[in-house]
């Protein structure tokens, strides 16, 4: 029972990040019919995102410690964070405490103008061209940013810690009258889990009830029809890709604490995103954001002792294999729409 | 001659003396030279360039011809690796049974993946067949290790049975992989001045291989069978309002592209036994994917181009350190010496992934057609200037 | 046909001499000279083949800088570093036996398959008569297979899994680092002092060879001092989340959590463990604790905070006081900036093995290097007094066992060492049955 409540609070955690991550690509992919394999690369650039505000608040005055020494017997150098001294070392620490959260507010333009600089500048001139092109040039491109990033950051992970009030976990046990330790999760998992919910909701809502998202959703209907009606669809298009950025960026950010980042994060992610935007049904957003919940939820309960004992390996392949049943009882994934990108 | 004619016999043979001639082709500079570090012509980059040909060239006849785009491709490689090196295991070193048990594999193992595969298209497909392979991929690195060996890769050992063969080699290892006696691993060498040319068995064998391979699918786009397939391409429904069922036929071309898949990994283990995981990995679908766009998806000669671009650059680029970059512009005064140096290694060594991410782009933006669409442009410029100049001889008036 | 193929080589030959070329044409069959890659210029090749892209990048960078300071030294050139600490006395800083050594470079990819590509380039085109390097055991199995069947030396890079020199061990390979097994050994007693021998561990292990050879290792030990094993749970390789794997762990009744990951894998796991707060969790009455058997210092600064007390073992920290350390860390650093990391320090001590090992043999033969370096006893390279072992091509020394730092000084400081381990308490039997079941084989010299 216990192990069961706790792999539900798992599964909704990694659901949340698989939704959140195949939201942003689900956008580009399963509505404007851009194989997008450089979504990858921007979820990894939102958590560099992070990584650099870190970098940025702790960059320091170096002072010589006047006793001890470094490794090669030259006088030690104390690095103290300009912002410390800027801000008074308590405030300074707390900026610097504070740096992924912070990153939020920088992540947002900052990944709104690659996407729409990534639409105007490559992707745009490839609407039309084969998906076997467009995977080609985006696949390119993210070779190029990851390796831009590697450059510059190095291949080793950088540890991002979140601020110091979400360490430790929440015991959901002690709460429902269970014994102490039983049912825990970690508050930053939490929060990971209601910033999903808020982001998933607001692109929702800004689709669903504002006029320009009207006006999107029908050009994904009928391009053309909307283009006749006197409607500037690409400029509209252009801002979706930067949303779409966006979205993947913050996913970054805020996953950057869960596993320090590297600069080959985002090509791990980038064959499930893919997987649970397809299993969702192309076209449709709520049926991505199903997907991963679902899939989140499926390989954590695979990966529970009981079941693992069961089937060895069955936790390496349930998401293929979760895959392969769903495409093969529903032709169109969970929620698809008729028509995009089968043939 | 050959049942092929016109153009397609002018390019099969061109193929056929680019191949056999490649130890030359790839070896064009001294040994001493500073750019001897582009020479590609020594066995083993020889052979990927081939095999990754054979590969290539059989993705194309499914995704060339059908459209649709498999993206666990690699699985039928992995298999076809695995399968080679367990004979060379239980049976003999030859290579013969290897080759022949691992298209065999492969193909049935496509055909099962192709059957539940093709009941779905497009994307829903592509996401099926890269599904099918990264579970072979995580099975076969962790709990399938007993056939695999896992990480490792599966490789000889001296207490192989071989029950043909010899377990072990007269000098006391482990026998090498042969032709009928003839080791795929003996290499030739040709010194001509500052020259060195490297003749190696196992590269005949894989270029002998290629050009069966090609010729096959030379006489697959010919014939009615890929004109059936062009029709799926083209369209579908179409086809199937007429009251044909096409799944026989888009099965049939899956189960030969993986075999042909087979094929090239019975020959990367002919060549060099060991099969690794890593084979399988959806990279490794993607590469033979990347291979086929980049060369001109659809041609005939494209993939194979595509498949040694993406493998020079593989084995070439990521070998030039700074020392060597040192070496070459060592003639510039030092500072400038030291800002080439610094400018140039983002693009060489280990950033060598950065100018394949650079070409794709630039490739895919400026060539639509792939590799073959800048060789016809290349051909028709020489030619155009030709006629051009030929005609303005005539006409003393520039035809535009 | 080989018969065939030649003839076809001089047919060409002699049509391109007949063409006017008036270069003198020599043919030589590969089986001319009396070894692989017989160096006959000036200068001999040594090929470093380490990983340049994906998770182990950084780890590959920093073994080819050892492996230039280590080129340098035997050419003579800057300080000489353990030149002057080494034991050995037979280099002369002018080479190897006289010839500059020159160097080629490759990307393994941290892929059996591209190591293995990588280093046949290296035999095949450049004339590398040595193979070294490398950052995973998997790499390491397949490179010293490939160097087995060509006929040149392989000098292991970092490689711990217990098969490099267990049952995949091969007369042409050498190890100096250290493995699975004398890791376990070395942290056991260290383990009963600090937390006690009444203890229930849980393992979650890498789900790939050296992921379970350590388990395995680490198991054996740990019982040996009086541990149970709750549970052992096989983690995928790709996995980047652990939760799910780390959630039960509290509730297992175990007090001791043991991450059986190295690289990427260990730093997610490790985070998502204390992410969890099991450190600041009491089970059966004891202060809950985890320990990752296998550390690095690029590890320790990918994990950050969540390093601090987490116990583990090393082959070597750039921290130790002997002279030879010193004098690495001071050429290294001055060149570079920063303190050498153990996977610089076990390839830079590999290539002046080889290098010592070729001067003592007189030769670049293979065999008669194997020969020098089976069973040779030296000092100096930084792990005190060494012993490579004839049986099994395994170096035998001191292992560090260490921890993480609780308030380092500078972030060369993240970890410090608790203990050093004598060499006789890791040494074990060469038909220990973890390392049983395969075979040296004859030495190859290749041709």
């Amino acid at each position: 029972m216990e192990a069961i409540l706790l792999q539900v609070l798992n599964g909704l955690d990694k659901g949340s990040a698989y939704a959140l991550i195949a939201l942003g690509l689900t956008l580009i992919f399963g509505t404007l019919g851009v194989v997008n394999f450089a979504h990858g690369a921007l979820f990894m650039i939102g958590a560099f995102c992070a990584v650099t505000v870190q970098k940025v608040l702790t960059l320091s005055k170096i002072t010589l410690d006047p006793v001890k020494t470094d490794f090669l017997g030259n006088p030690l150098q104390i690095k103290t964070p300009y912002v410390e001294g800027w801000f008074g070392p308590e405030f300074g620490a707390a900026l610097i405490d504070w740096s992924v959260p912070l990153a939020i507010l920088f992540a947002i333009p900052i990944m709104l103008v690659i996407g729409v600089v990534m639409e105007r500048g490559l992707i745009k001139h490839f609407y039309r061209r084969p998906h076997a092109d467009q995977i080609l040039v985006t696949f390119g491109l993210a070779i190029v940013l990851q390796e831009l990033i590697k450059h510059y950051f190095g291949a080793n992970q950088i540890a991002t810690p979140a601020p110091d009030v979400f360490r430790g976990s929440f015991d959901f046990g002690a709460m429902m009258g269970m014994d102490p330790n039983v049912v825990i999760y970690p508050y930053w998992r939490l929060v990971y889990f209601a910033f999903a919910a808020v982001i998933i909701g607001a692109v929702f809502a800004f689709l669903q009830f504002t006029t320009f998202g009207m006006v999107v959703r029908a050009g994904m209907a009928d391009r053309e029809t909307v283009g006749l009606l006197g409607i500037n669809i690409d400029k509209r298009f252009t801002i979706m890709f930067g949303l779409a950025a966006a979205v993947a960026g913050m996913a970054g950010v805020m996953y950057a604490p869960i596993n320090s980042p590297n600069y080959h994060i985002g090509m791990d992610f980038l064959v499930l995103s893919f997987v649970v935007v397809v299993v969702g049904g192309m076209g449709s957003l709520p049926g991505a954001v199903l997907a991963g919940f679902l899939l989140g939820i499926l390989e954590s309960f695979a990966s529970m002792n009981e079941i693992k004992s069961l089937i060895p390996g069955i936790d390496q392949i349930i998401i293929y294999l979760a895959a392969i049943i769903i495409l093969l009882t529903r032709p169109r994934g969970l929620m698809g729409r008729k028509g995009v990108m089968e043939d | 001659m050959l049942g092929i004619k016109g153009k397609d016999l002018t390019l099969l043979c061109v193929v056929a003396v680019l191949a056999l001639c490649a130890p030359f082709i790839l070896n064009p500079f001294p040994q001493s030279s500073a750019m001897a570090q582009f020479n590609a012509g020594y066995p083993d980059l020889m052979q990927r360039f081939v095999i990754f040909g054979i590969f290539a060239v059989g993705f194309n006849i499914l995704f060339g011809l059908t459209g649709y785009l498999s993206f666990g491709h690699a699985a039928f490689l992995g298999v076809g690796s695995y399968s080679a090196v367990w004979m060379f295991k239980l049976l003999s070193m030859n290579v013969i049974p290897a080759i022949i048990l691992s298209v065999i594999v492969a193909g049935l193992f496509a055909l099962v993946i192709g059957f539940v595969s093709l009941r779905r298209s497009g994307i829903y497909f592509s996401i099926l067949t890269l599904a099918f392979a990264q579970m072979s991929f995580n099975l076969a690195y962790s709990v399938l290790t007993p056939i695999t060996n896992g990480e490792t890769g599966l490789q000889l050992s001296l207490d192989d049975p071989r029950i043909f063969g010899t377990s072990v080699s007269d000098t006391g290892g482990i026998p090498v992989t042969s032709l009928f006696g003839m080791e795929m691993r003996e290499t030739s060498t040709l010194s001509l001045g500052d020259w060195s040319f490297q003749f190696s068995n196992g590269y005949y064998l894989c270029a002998v291989l290629l050009l069966v391979s090609f010729y096959i699918s030379i006489r697959i786009f010919r014939s009615p069978f890929g004109l059936m397939l062009r029709a799926v391409k083209s369209n579908q429904t179409r086809l199937n309002y007429t009251g044909l069922n096409t799944r026989p036929y888009t099965l049939a071309a899956f189960v030969i592209s993986g075999m042909y898949a087979g094929l090239a990994g019975g020959l990367l283990a002919s060549m060099d036994p060991l099969a690794g995981a890593e084979r399988m990995q959806w990279t490794a679908s993607g590469e033979v994917v990347l291979m086929t766009i980049l060369g001109g998806a659809g041609t005939l000669i494209g993939p194979v181009l595509g498949a040694g671009f993406i493998k020079y650059f593989e084995n070439i680029f990521s070998k030039i350190n700074d020392n060597v970059l040192h070496q070459w512009f060592g003639g510039l005064p030092e500072g400038l010496e030291n800002a080439v140096v610094w400018f140039t290694e983002h693009f060489v060594g280990s950033g060598w992934n950065l100018t394949l991410g650079l070409l794709f782009m630039l490739v895919v933006t400026f060539l639509p057609g792939g590799l073959v669409e800048g060789g016809t442009r290349i051909g028709r410029l020489i030619r155009g200037k030709s006629k051009r100049a030929e005609k303005k001889a005539a006409q003393s008036k520039p035809a535009e | 046909m080989s018969k065939l193929l030649t003839r076809r080589g001089l047919l060409k030959s002699g049509a391109v001499g007949g063409a006017g070329l008036a270069l003198p044409t020599i043919f030589t069959a590969s089986s001319a000279s009396a070894f692989t890659n017989e160096p006959t210029g000036g200068t001999v090749t040594l090929g470093f083949n380490v990983p340049q892209s994906g998770p182990y990048a950084d780890e590959g960078a920093d073994e080819l800088r050892a492996y230039e300071l280590a080129v340098e030294h035997l050419n003579g050139e800057g300080d000489g570093g353990m030149l002057n600490t080494f034991s050995s006395k037979a280099l002369g800083g002018n080479g190897i036996m006289g010839k500059k050594v020159a160097y080629v470079t490759g990307d393994t990819q941290t892929k059996s398959d591209a190591a293995r590509a990588s280093a046949k380039s290296m035999i095949e085109k450049d004339g590398a008569i040595m193979i070294t390097g490398g950052s995973s055991s998997g790499v390491a199995v397949a490179v010293q297979g490939l160097c087995q069947e060509a006929g040149v030396i392989f000098m292991a890079g970092l490689t711990h899994s217990n098969d490099t020199t267990g049952k995949d061990k091969k007369a042409n390979g050498f190890r100096h680092f250290f493995n699975a097994y004398m890791s376990a050994a070395a942290l056991a007693p260290v383990l009963e002092k600090l937390y006690g021998s009444d203890r229930a561990a849980y393992h979650l292990t890498a789900d790939y060879t050296w992921g379970w050879t350590q388990q395995e290792s680490i198991q054996a030990a740990t019982e040996a001092i009086g541990w149970r094993t709750v549970n052992n749970v096989l983690t995928p390789l790709a996995a980047t989340d652990f939760s799910s794997y780390i959630a039960p762990v509290l509730n297992s009744g175990a007090d001791v959590l043991v991450l059986n990951h190295y690289g990427g894998n260990m730093v997610n796991s490790l985070t998502n463990a204390v992410q969890f707060g099991l450190r600041e969790k009491q089970v059966n009455g004891k202060n809950f604790e985890i320990v990752v058997p296998l550390y690095s210092e690029l590890m320790a600064k990918g994990a950050g905070q969540n390093i601090k007390g987490i116990v583990g073992s090393q082959n070597w920290d750039w921290k130790l006081g002997d002279e030879g350390t010193a004098a690495f860390v001071k050429s290294f650093g001055t060149k570079y900036g920063f303190p050498p990391s153990q996977a610089a320090q076990t390839c830079y001590a590999q290539t002046m093995l080889y290098a010592d090992a070729v001067e003592r043999a007189g030769s670049f033969n293979p065999c008669a290097v194997g020969e020098a370096l089976a069973g040779f006893e030296f000092d100096g390279l930084g792990n005190g007094k060494t012993l490579y072992r004839a049986d099994d091509h395994q170096c035998f020394k001191d292992v560090l066992v260490v921890k993480g730092a609780e308030d380092p000084q500078d972030e060369f400081h993240l970890v410090e060492i608790v203990e050093v381990t004598p060499v006789a308490q890791v040494t074990y039997d060469p038909e220990h049955p973890m390392f049983a079941g395969g075979a040296l084989g004859e030495c190859n010299p290749g041709a």
